[in-house]
């Protein structure tokens, strides 16, 4: 599939040459290139589930290691190798289920649910997976024994709709890649409404009068604030400019241009600011495992600053932002430093940078890191679009939606699943 | 000749509607100079490693994401060595760009490849120009954009240069690229180029602009702080102008100045500023090593080390800008410092420190070496206790243990340094013999098209040469390779005909500290040579020692009062040698302080000054002839003084003056302060007022500089007291 690996190149030149800009555009592009790669990966009779995860274990490391930095790819990749996992579990205990429910009657569930075998296949697989996975939360209460009321999990990113036809040994094939194509839909579908999903959380949030401060510019905020705004919400934004990029300033325009009353102010004035500050609410690079955020630089200060009078320090983020590695991973601690031509003028400072003269050994040397890392401690409550979290319950999460296996991303003889 | 490589199956010949034309670049893989030797003779320069990858990744790198889609490779020098590289990287397999070679053996310029390339006819709109040792992050989108609308306005604006602000250095009057100091004349409105010198005489320190350059234009600005960025966004017509002119060699010198000069055809070039990216073009050593810090401090991102990987070894930015490929040995004692670059496979000893350098991929580094700014390319061998500092070594070099480089050497490919070398100051060392001068005109990147390897002369015992006998080798037809210590292959090269001052200032090595002050001297000379109307302080008369420092301003004008008073002092001289009339020296005198832009004080200080040297040179056994002479002198040239005794301040002066000399210059005539001023004031040469006025001033002084007042204090005294009898001498002993 020669067409399959131009596509792959174009995608990793662009993610190395740091050509897409924020997390959800690369997770979203990154799970499309993900489908692409698993609807034209053929798959033998045997073992589909293996040559599924091949390849996109194939096609995940060189994501990853194009751009480390950018962890909504290795996210993205483990997501999906996650939902093949489910799949597969889910139509092979629905087979097995399928058998039992021909030979042994005797089971409560199983007989309660005879006339309607689809739900019963849903549910066996629901129960599979529950067994087959450490209890969380969200699935105790979501996967109830009523079957009949199973709701759309949103711990699998959507699993279910597709094994309405029957568990057909035969058709298995085919099955396992439709399903798991299906389910990759639904997870770009859940990327890319992320924001309103967040942004519908908004009013529980954001009180009347109350004085908000945000640093940087982050769509999610910018529909969160918007969000309240529509809901008649009257309140206050402080936007603190975010340099040495100075997003903060479009963020301002973004907000006056929608009515919110707004007040710029430079970083360094948030600690001033923020004993007059009802809530800091922030977006994330990623959000890692234990709970602690990558964020634009400054924001660490900022939440040293909430600490300090007790304000909270909201993150607001799409669950594609989280990351199922430990900050202290050394992968992880990279930093993006970028230009220092967004810091000084080249022209001005070109006599610094004369290495005719001197010791001809650099004395001017400029740092210009792209993010920050916000311990959890500081981090008061996460809002992802499937509600709000503390930070200490982050780990819970990023179990519902990661396999542990799948951690390193690498190419692998196949196993089973 | 250039046959078209099989990459060019990719041309999109098929989707090229009249309306939409691909944007196009050419891409000189040959700089057309020698500035590169003695690598260049083996190894063509864009494949030269910058910060471990080789140079034309990088312009390739910026011509693909600023959104070119075309690019044809001129390659002309080792064509066959950039030819194979492009093939085996990932450049002719890139969607949406594709990458041609065209293949020269007989162009001798940049004119000759745009001749060529204008005869394959493949350039059929805007073309970015550019060579192979470009490094930039530049966005294309608003200079192309400019240079369009021009075009659509005036058919005749051809060309648009990307420029670049980057002061140069006041010192040694180079960019910071080693390249010589710019003027630009640009029309601040237009941004249209009216004036390109990039080779102006340093040594008059003025340029000339023609008269009709401001004629014709409203306003122009002159610009000394522009690099020139080397990338040019050209018309298709430049390369017909290139055919027309076929005497057109090179870019710059060539057909930017005979654009400019030329005004029957009303060719016009614009000028492209950038701000916030970057782009250098590497020209020489020194830029080699400037543009490999700005990669290594970012400047270029996102073409950095860590970002940009090539051939799938990623390397990682660690802390105080530290990039490490993933596999490299390093002793625990090995010390690395800051902005270094270490390829993979390297392997480090114990005890050996490394900082500001660059090393590449698969070299091993013995223990107890200390590595200081230097570039050491790819499987370079250096054993242990060597020790390098502002190196260029290439691949394959060996290094014996204990050898050491000193600032400013380059070795070249496959070299190998005997036991316990030095390697001289910014010497060269290759395989290769240094070739016989050709044809000055001819700037070709190698020596000669067929040569194919040229014999190593056999290794002979001789005695090791010295530092000093460079010259002398150049006579000896066969080296003996020993003259790189025992075990050591290769040949130091003699300095090119610019000579050790050319080497200084182009090479990998800072400027050393005496050379500069050397230079700062050398400015100071053409600043008194050229200042007239310029507005510098006069100089104060004491001042602290000069040992050059920041305060440039204060340095300058006390050379310039030295300067100004030796001057002063032969005229003087040769007025008393040949008897000048008093008024003919005065003439002199004051054209002297009109150029110089001095006050009627520093004449007065500076006669006096040459008057009392004058009597002190004067042949004289005891104190009391030395007073003799300097009565005889200062009765003599009175007029000539009082000339410029106008004034109590210029009194002061005078008498300021002769008491730094008692102090510094002549001791001799510490003793006789007394007298001689009484003398003075006797031919009434000082009035008694200045002789108060500067009692007065020095009350105040410390102790030290109270010496000669209290040595008049009687003198003084008697002044104050009987001021109006002035018969009679009072007898003061010294």
């Amino acid at each position: 599939m020669p067409d399959m690996q131009a596509l792959v190149n174009e995608f990793l030149v662009k993610l190395k040459k740091r050509k897409i800009e924020g997390s959800q555009a690369t997770a979203k592009q990154t799970a499309e290139l993900i489908r692409s790669v698993i609807s034209q990966q053929r798959v033998p009779y045997s073992n589909q589930a293996g040559a599924l995860m091949d390849a996109v274990n194939a096609v995940g490391e060189q994501l990853i290691a194009a751009n480390p930095v950018e962890l909504a790819v290795g996210n993205i990749v483990r997501r999906v190798l996650h939902i093949i996992r489910e799949e597969y579990l889910s139509l092979t205990t629905a087979a097995v289920a399928g058998l039992n429910l021909l030979s042994v009657s005797d089971d409560e569930d199983d007989t309660e649910h005879d006339d309607h075998p689809v739900l019963s296949a849903a549910a066996v697989a629901a129960a599979a997976r529950s067994t087959l996975r450490p209890p969380s939360l969200q699935t105790l209460l979501e996967d109830v024994p009523d079957a009949t009321a199973i709701p759309r999990t949103s711990s699998s990113g959507g699993d279910s709709e597709g094994k309405s036809k029957s568990a057909d040994k035969s058709s298995r094939t085919r099955k396992l890649k439709h399903d798991v194509i299906e389910a990759v839909n639904e997870l770009i579908q859940d990327i890319s409404t992320c924001h309103e999903q967040i942004a519908e959380q908004a009013v529980e949030h954001i009180h009347q009068n109350e004085v908000i401060l945000t640093l940087g510019s982050s769509r999610t905020v910018l529909e969160f604030l918007c969000a309240a705004k529509e809901k008649k919400r009257s309140f206050r934004v402080f936007v603190a400019e975010g340099a040495p990029r100075y997003q903060g300033h479009l963020l301002a325009k973004e907000l006056v241009s929608r009515g919110l009353q707004t007040t710029l102010i430079t970083d360094s004035a948030v600690f001033a600011m923020i004993s007059r500050v009802n809530m800091v609410i922030v977006g994330a690079h990623a959000v890692m495992a234990n709970g602690g955020v990558i964020a634009p630089v400054g924001l660490n200060m900022v939440a040293l600053a909430a600490q300090r009078h007790a304000v909270p320090f909201v993150v607001l983020a799409g669950s594609h932002k989280l990351c199922p590695l430990y900050p202290h991973n050394p992968e992880v601690l990279l930093n993006e430093l970028r230009s220092p031509s967004e810091l000084l003028d080249f022209g001005e400072f070109s006599e610094c940078m004369d290495f005719g003269s001197g010791t001809g050994s650099p004395l001017l040397h400029v740092v210009n890191p792209t993010f920050d890392y916000v311990p959890p401690k500081l981090v008061s409550l996460f809002i992802t679009d499937t509600g709000g979290h503390n930070p200490s319950y982050m780990y819970r999460l990023i179990a519902d939606y990661y396999s542990a296996d799948d951690l390193v991303v690498q190419r692998r003889p196949a196993t089973g699943s | 000749m250039g046959a078209q490589k099989k990459g060019a199956s990719r041309v999109s010949e098929d989707h090229e509607d009249l309306t939409r034309v691909p944007l196009q670049a050419i891409l000189l893989a040959d700089s057309f100079a020698t500035t590169f030797r003695p690598i260049t003779l083996e190894r063509p320069k864009v494949l030269l490693p910058l910060v471990n990858v080789p140079m034309i990744n990088y312009t390739l790198a910026w011509l693909e994401s600023a959104g070119v889609e075309e690019v044809f490779v001129f390659c002309c020098a080792h064509s066959k060595q950039v030819i194979d590289y492009l093939e085996t990287s990932e450049w002719f397999s890139q969607p949406n760009f594709s990458v041609q070679t065209i293949e020269s053996h007989n162009s001798v310029s940049a004119g000759d490849a745009l001749r060529l390339i204008y005869e394959r006819n493949v350039i059929h709109g805007d073309f970015v120009l550019i060579s192979g040792d470009t490094v930039s992050n530049m966005s294309l989108t608003r200079a192309l954009q400019e240079h369009k609308e021009r075009r659509k306005k005036d058919n005749n604006a051809v060309m648009t240069m990307v420029i670049k602000r980057s002061k140069p250095s006041q010192i040694t009057h180079q960019s910071r690229l080693g390249t010589d100091e710019l003027y630009m004349a640009i029309d601040p409105t237009t941004k249209q180029l009216l004036y390109y010198e990039d080779k102006a005489d340093h040594s008059k320190g003025a340029i000339y602009l023609d008269k009709l350059l401001l004629a014709d234009n409203t306003s122009i600005s002159l610009h000394n702080d522009k690099q020139d960025c080397y990338i040019d966004i050209c018309s298709p017509e430049v390369l017909s102008l290139f055919t027309d002119n076929f005497d057109y060699q090179h870019l710059r010198r060539h057909f930017v100045k005979g654009l400019l000069v030329d005004d029957i055809m009303g060719y016009k070039i614009f000028t492209h500023e950038i701000h916030s990216s970057y782009a250098a073009r590497i020209d020489n050593f020194r830029s080699y090593d400037t543009i490999s810090k700005d990669i290594i401090q970012r400047w270029t991102y996102p073409l950095v080390p860590d970002v940009m990987c090539f051939e799938n070894s990623t390397t990682k930015l660690e802390r105080q800008g530290m990039y490490r490929a993933s596999e490299i040995g390093q002793q625990r004692s090995a010390k690395i410092g800051p902005f270094t670059v270490i390829g993979n496979g390297t392997k480090i000893g114990d005890n050996t420190s490394i900082s500001n350098s660059v090393i590449g991929k698969g070299c091993s580094i013995g223990a107890n070496v200390s590595i200081e700014g230097s570039y050491i390319w790819d499987n370079v061998i250096i054993e242990d206790g060597c020790k390098l500092r502002h190196a260029i070594v290439c691949d394959g070099v060996i290094m014996k243990s204990g050898a050491v480089l000193e600032p400013g050497v380059v070795l070249s490919l496959k070299v190998v340094i005997g036991q316990q070398f030095v390697v001289p100051s910014y010497s060269k060392v290759s395989l290769f013999q240094q070739p016989t001068k050709q044809d000055s005109d001819e700037e070709l990147e190698y020596a000669d098209n067929s040569s194919g390897i040229v014999d190593i002369p056999p290794m002979v015992d001789t005695a090791d040469k010295s530092n000093g006998e460079i010259s002398e080798l150049l006579d000896t037809q066969r080296w003996p390779t020993s003259q790189l210590g025992s075990g050591g292959i290769g040949h130091i090269w003699p300095f090119s005909e610019g000579g050790y001052d050319e080497e200084l200032r182009h090479s990998v090595a800072p400027i050393p500290a005496d050379k500069l002050a050397e230079l700062i001297q050398a400015i100071d000379d053409d600043l008194e040579l050229t200042q007239d109307g310029s507005i510098l302080p006069p100089s104060g008369e004491l001042k602290r020692d000069s040992n050059y420092s920041e305060d440039d301003d204060i340095e300058d004008s006390r050379d310039e009062s030295i300067y100004f008073e030796k001057e002063v002092e032969a005229t003087f001289l040769r007025a008393v040698h040949e008897n000048i009339a008093v008024d003919h020296v005065v003439l002199e005198v004051n054209s002297l302080r009109l150029s110089y832009n001095r006050l009627t004080a520093d004449c007065a200080g500076a006669l006096f000054y040459s008057m009392m040297k004058l009597a002190l040179e004067t042949p004289h056994n005891s104190a009391r002839e030395l007073l003799q002479n300097a009565t005889n002198v200062v009765t003599k040239w009175k007029k000539l003084l009082k000339y410029y005794l106008a004034d109590i301040d210029e009194e002061i002066e005078v008498i300021l003056k002769f008491e730094e000399m008692c102090l510094e210059s002549a001791k001799e005539f510490a003793p006789l302060f007394t007298k001689i001023m009484s003398h003075l004031y006797d031919q009434e040469v000082l009035q008694e007022d200045a002789i108060l006025r500067w009692d007065d001033e020095k009350k105040d002084a410390d102790e030290l500089d109270k010496v000669f007042v209290k040595q008049a204090e009687k003198f003084i005294q008697w002044l104050r007291e009987a001021p109006e009898e002035d018969d009679d001498k009072e007898e003061e002993s010294g």
